[in-house]
């Protein structure tokens, strides 16, 4: 007989209750199986009611995160092998609304990747016709890092700065927004700044790092982050300074 | 002016993956007045754009020419691509990779600061654009914050469409269910862009997400828009075993071998020229797709493949790369390696085999992306213009969904600017609509044990066997009855989850249906054209017969029964049919 | 559209189609305590209250000063009792804690280069601590070698 592995998956249905319950499923034990194949078996076979958010199945789409043993993951890139010998706890992104089941609200992070102004700016539009920026690969490396991320949202998940405020601007969105800052093609820091320097923005931020810990791609948003502050400081330092100069 | 109510646009896009966020700001450019929705059952970064690797094509280079790029397109695509598209497509090519460069993209760059081109398979000289081995992931997510600046683009995320709204032969908005809530309401627009992507899902091994499953072109076919050249799937000749995850042709065209259980570079034994070490253009390892996945059958018959508990498959060696290249060039490929088969491809061979990838045929539609419905357009990988014909040439699929979801973003902009009054049988259509799928999914009627998933199961295994590299008239019928009888069966499931709230169950069930739509019109397709050309191989017609069918097929929905297939000429302007002819 | 579901029935009438209630997950004041890294975070963040009871012990030791030398004979005195000894030994532990976390911290803040490379975080710690332990012993050798 095959070995099978229990999970138990964290349940709400609106509708019906007013608290999560856990709920256990029994599923077979297979060595290339990801806790996201895990789910499909179960929504395949056992209970065509779970509700939860897949796509890629390669890391690379972001929908599904969730709380895996207490501990953001990616379900597609954690394997069963990996959490032996179980039972293993499968429950939606801490800090966010469920909406059901395994699916979390994220309209407030998709405002708050606006609020950073994700997107080139520049003092003059360029004719395209005229070509391409050059960048340097050098150029290219200061922010690659910072332009990985998937948006799964998992440092979220882990940022209790996040749960605590959230109006905070949070590890993602500022990483983001240090993905055009430091592109040699950008001209937008000032904008950017002025929702970044405030209330919700960088000073939020107390460095726990779980966020770079959990991040699947390595983007390190506490560095992002810390990076800011100092900049920022900086910046606040030579206004004091030179008042009349231009920062 | 006849206002429909809350939810009302000019411009509507469904599918938030490259193509609709490019038409949608194609239109916000066209025309900053109008209003414009994206309706998308996913979050726009979460379409499967995402999951494109290698690179995207476009003429650069001095050493390269328009002429060229047309010449590899349609000698890939065994011509059956429409010639003048062809020259449209690699004119603007190029204006459309430097505008996403201007938005942003990174790009990979030489070292004097301009942009970086690779060699990519059935291509005569380097003109793949790339940003490393994530050129999808990071032209969607640039063009996804880049709409964000745009305040006549309002998005609807997570909402599901589940049919057209057409009256007085004219395509006026969409009836979509709000997941969160589930809420079925009416989307009015006074033109539609359909960019629903293909769908590889129906196929049970395949590179793509679980939301390919071609919701678009099962709603334009109802409406009776043909589907044209659906006959066509491209087998990428290297994906991973069990998982199905692409590994990118560019670990080919950076140096990458196919080798046989024996080390032997076996696509010398098929046509594709002399091996040499260093990556040959339009040759060996960088010939096209389909000469590569029927070569991998090939192989498999004479029991020169590596068995493996997940279907045989052959290795694919970057080795030599070595460390650096392959973490500047390829570090996808190397993180996918690791996490997914435990292997380092810097000391060891990746283990592949062909994978269900990418649909030639699509929403017929003309070089504006329109439809032959009045107000409906398509784009991307869901449109059939025919740029791909019978095989699309590899890196070219992102351009395509630039170039054509401008092109259909203008096209719909200016249909949606004449402001032509909607019906008032709308309202009429959406009730319709939200009782159909209200008392089929959501009251606990049917007693019907049968699930989803069984019905989905059987679905993969007739395509899978009618409809695989090698197609046999045999095989292609028995997969035809089996695809009627699921029809029917699935019109009776009654699904477990009766909930309003995020049901992902009468989603897949939605999706289910259309996916059965489409595989009639694939599979009818196919048993039609009796002759062989680019990814369509017939078993007992191993020719191509330009006489015939030097013509895009076209399926027509039928009320009862498979649909009727009608053929429509290829528009050739200056390359005559000629042989393919790759290793020379 | 017909009213035609049951589901919304009294079972819960907080719950109206179309509006679905969200549950919004409560974090209690000991939100840190189940998890290490949280619990490090907690203790690390706590250190800088050591860091200000120094302060606190120098501004009583500048106030000694200013009322002459019987005063500051008495804080010397309390200085020498074991409550004292004993206080400054915990303080002086959180405060080490306190410095090695944040240097180890430094070079998430920090992205030197040398030319095109970018120094390792390893080595930017190292510096720091070199740095300081360079420090601590030239004040060491300052007080001590009078």
């Amino acid at each position: 007989m095959e070995t099978t592995i229990t999970l138990e998956v964290q349940r709400y249905l609106p509708e019906k209750d007013t608290e999560p319950y856990f709920q256990e499923y029994k599923v077979p034990l297979r060595k290339k199986w990801v806790v996201l194949d895990a789910l499909n078996y179960i929504k395949d076979n056992i209970d065509g009611t779970l509700s939860y958010r897949w796509s890629c199945r390669m890391g690379v789409c972001g929908s599904c995160g969730m709380m895996v043993n207490d501990k953001p993951v990616l379900t597609c890139a954690t394997f069963l092998e990996e959490c032996l010998p179980g039972p293993i706890r499968v429950a939606p992104l801490s800090y966010f609304d469920v909406i059901r089941d395994l699916v979390v609200n994220t309209d407030g992070f998709m405002d708050k990747l606006k609020r950073v102004k994700p997107w080139l700016i520049t003092d003059q539009v360029k004719p395209v016709p005229e070509g391409e920026y050059r960048q340097t690969p050098e150029q290219k490396a200061e922010y690659d890092q910072y332009s990985m991320c998937i948006n799964c949202m998992l440092c979220y998940a882990a940022c209790p700065v996040a749960g605590l405020e959230p109006e905070f601007v949070g590890p993602a969105a500022i990483a983001l927004a240090q993905r055009y800052n430091y592109d040699s093609r950008d001209e937008g820091r000032k904008q950017r700044n002025e929702e970044l320097l405030g209330e919700g923005g960088i000073y939020s931020c107390t460095l726990v790092g779980e966020c770079s810990e959990v991040c699947p791609k390595a983007v390190d948003p506490a560095g992002a982050i810390q990076r800011y502050k100092v900049s920022g400081a900086a910046e606040w330092w030579k206004s004091v300074v030179v008042p009349w100069g231009d920062t | 002016m006849a206002r429909y109510g809350p939810n009302e646009h000019d411009v509507l896009i469904v599918g938030g993956g490259g193509a609709g966020l490019r038409a949608a700001i194609a239109v916000a450019e066209t025309n900053p007045e109008l209003s414009i929705a994206v309706v998308s059952k996913v979050y726009p970064m979460r379409s499967h754009t995402v999951s494109a690797e290698g690179g995207s094509a476009a003429v650069i280079k001095d050493n390269d020419s328009f002429d060229d790029h047309a010449y590899d397109t349609i000698s890939g695509g065994d011509w059956l691509c429409d010639q003048d598209a062809v020259e449209a497509f690699v004119k603007e090519a190029p204006k459309e990779l430097l505008q996403l460069e201007h938005w942003g993209c990174p790009w990979s760059r030489e070292e004097d600061g301009s942009i970086a081109v690779r060699s990519f398979g059935g291509m005569t000289n380097k003109r793949t654009w790339f940003a490393a081995d994530k050129t999808g992931f990071h032209l969607l997510h640039t063009m996804f914050q880049t709409t964000m600046k745009y305040d006549p683009i309002q998005r609807y995320d997570e909402y599901y469409v589940t049919r057209l709204l057409v009256d007085n032969g004219r395509c006026q908005g969409v009836v979509a269910i709000e997941l969160a809530t589930g809420k079925i309401e009416a989307i009015a627009a006074r033109s539609v862009i359909m960019c629903t992507g293909g769908c590889g899902r129906i196929f049970p091994f395949t590179t793509n997400g679980n939301i390919k499953t071609g919701d678009g072109m099962a709603f334009a076919y109802r409406e009776g828009v043909p589907l044209k050249d659906m006959e066509f799937v491209q087998y990428h000749p290297t994906g991973l075993p069990f998982t199905g995850i692409l590994i990118t042709e560019a670990a080919r065209a950076e140096g990458g071998h196919l080798l046989n259980k024996d080390g032997y570079r076996y696509l010398q034994d098929y046509d594709l020229g002399e091996p040499k070490p260093e990556p040959i253009h339009r040759s060996m390892e960088l010939g096209p797709r389909d000469r590569l996945s029927q070569a991998f059958e090939k192989e498999e018959e004479k029991g020169r493949t590596i068995e493996g508990p997940y279907g045989s498959y052959i290795h694919l060696d970057i080795q030599h790369l070595g460390e650096e290249i392959i973490d500047r060039k390829l570090p996808f490929v190397r993180e996918l390696c690791l996490k997914y088969e435990n292997i380092d491809p810097v000391k060891e061979m990746i283990p592949v085999r062909p994978v269900v990838h990418y649909m030639m045929g699509g929403i017929d539609t003309d070089i504006h992306g329109a439809t032959k419905l009045d107000g409906l357009y398509a784009a991307g990988e869901t449109a059939c213009v025919s740029i791909n014909g019978a095989n699309r040439l590899g890196s070219n699929s992102l351009t395509e969904l630039l170039v054509f979801g401008a092109r259909a973003g203008q096209a719909a902009a200016e249909f949606a600017s004449e402001q032509k009054p909607f019906s008032s049988a709308l309202e009429a259509l959406a009730t319709d609509e939200s009782r159909r799928i209200e008392k089929g999914f959501f009251s606990e009627n049917g007693s019907n044990p049968e699930s989803i998933a069984s019905i989905r199961q059987e679905m993969y295994q007739a395509m899978e066997k009618g409809v695989g590299i090698y197609r046999s008239e045999d095989s292609l019928e028995r997969s035809q009855e089996k695809i009627q009888e699921l029809q029917e069966r699935l019109m009776n499931v009654s699904i477990e989850d009766h909930s309003y709230t995020f049901n992902t169950e009468l989603v897949a069930a939605l999706e289910l249906s259309n996916m059965l739509d489409i595989s009639e019109a694939i599979i009818q397709s196919a048993l039609q054209r009796t002759e062989s050309r680019g990814s369509h191989q017939r078993v007992n017609y191993p020719d191509r017969d330009d006489e015939h069918f030097l013509a895009h097929s076209m399926a027509y929905k039928s009320e009862v029964g498979p649909p009727k297939i009608e053929y429509q000429p290829v528009t050739i302007t200056r390359w005559p049919p000629g042989e393919r002819v790759y290793g020379h | 559209m017909a009213k035609t579901d049951d589901i919304n029935t009294s079972t819960n009438p907080r719950y109206q189609r179309y509006r679905p209630e969200r549950y919004s997950p409560r974090m209690s004041i000991f939100w840190w305590v189940h998890k290490k890294p949280f619990v490090k975070f907690i203790v690390r963040e706590l250190t800088s209250l050591f860091v200000a009871a120094y302060a606190v012990l120098l501004i009583f030791q500048v106030r000694a000063l200013s009322q002459g030398a019987e005063a500051w004979e008495a804080l010397v005195a309390w200085f020498s009792t074991p409550f004292s000894i004993g206080l400054h030994v915990i303080i002086f532990l959180f405060v080490v804690f306190h410095a090695i976390t944040w240097f180890n911290l430094a070079p998430t803040a920090m992205v030197l280069r040398i030319g095109k490379k970018r120094i390792p975080g390893g080595v930017i710690i190292t510096i720091n601590f070199l740095m300081w332990i360079a420090l601590s012993l030239a004040i060491a050798t300052l007080i001590l070698a009078r």
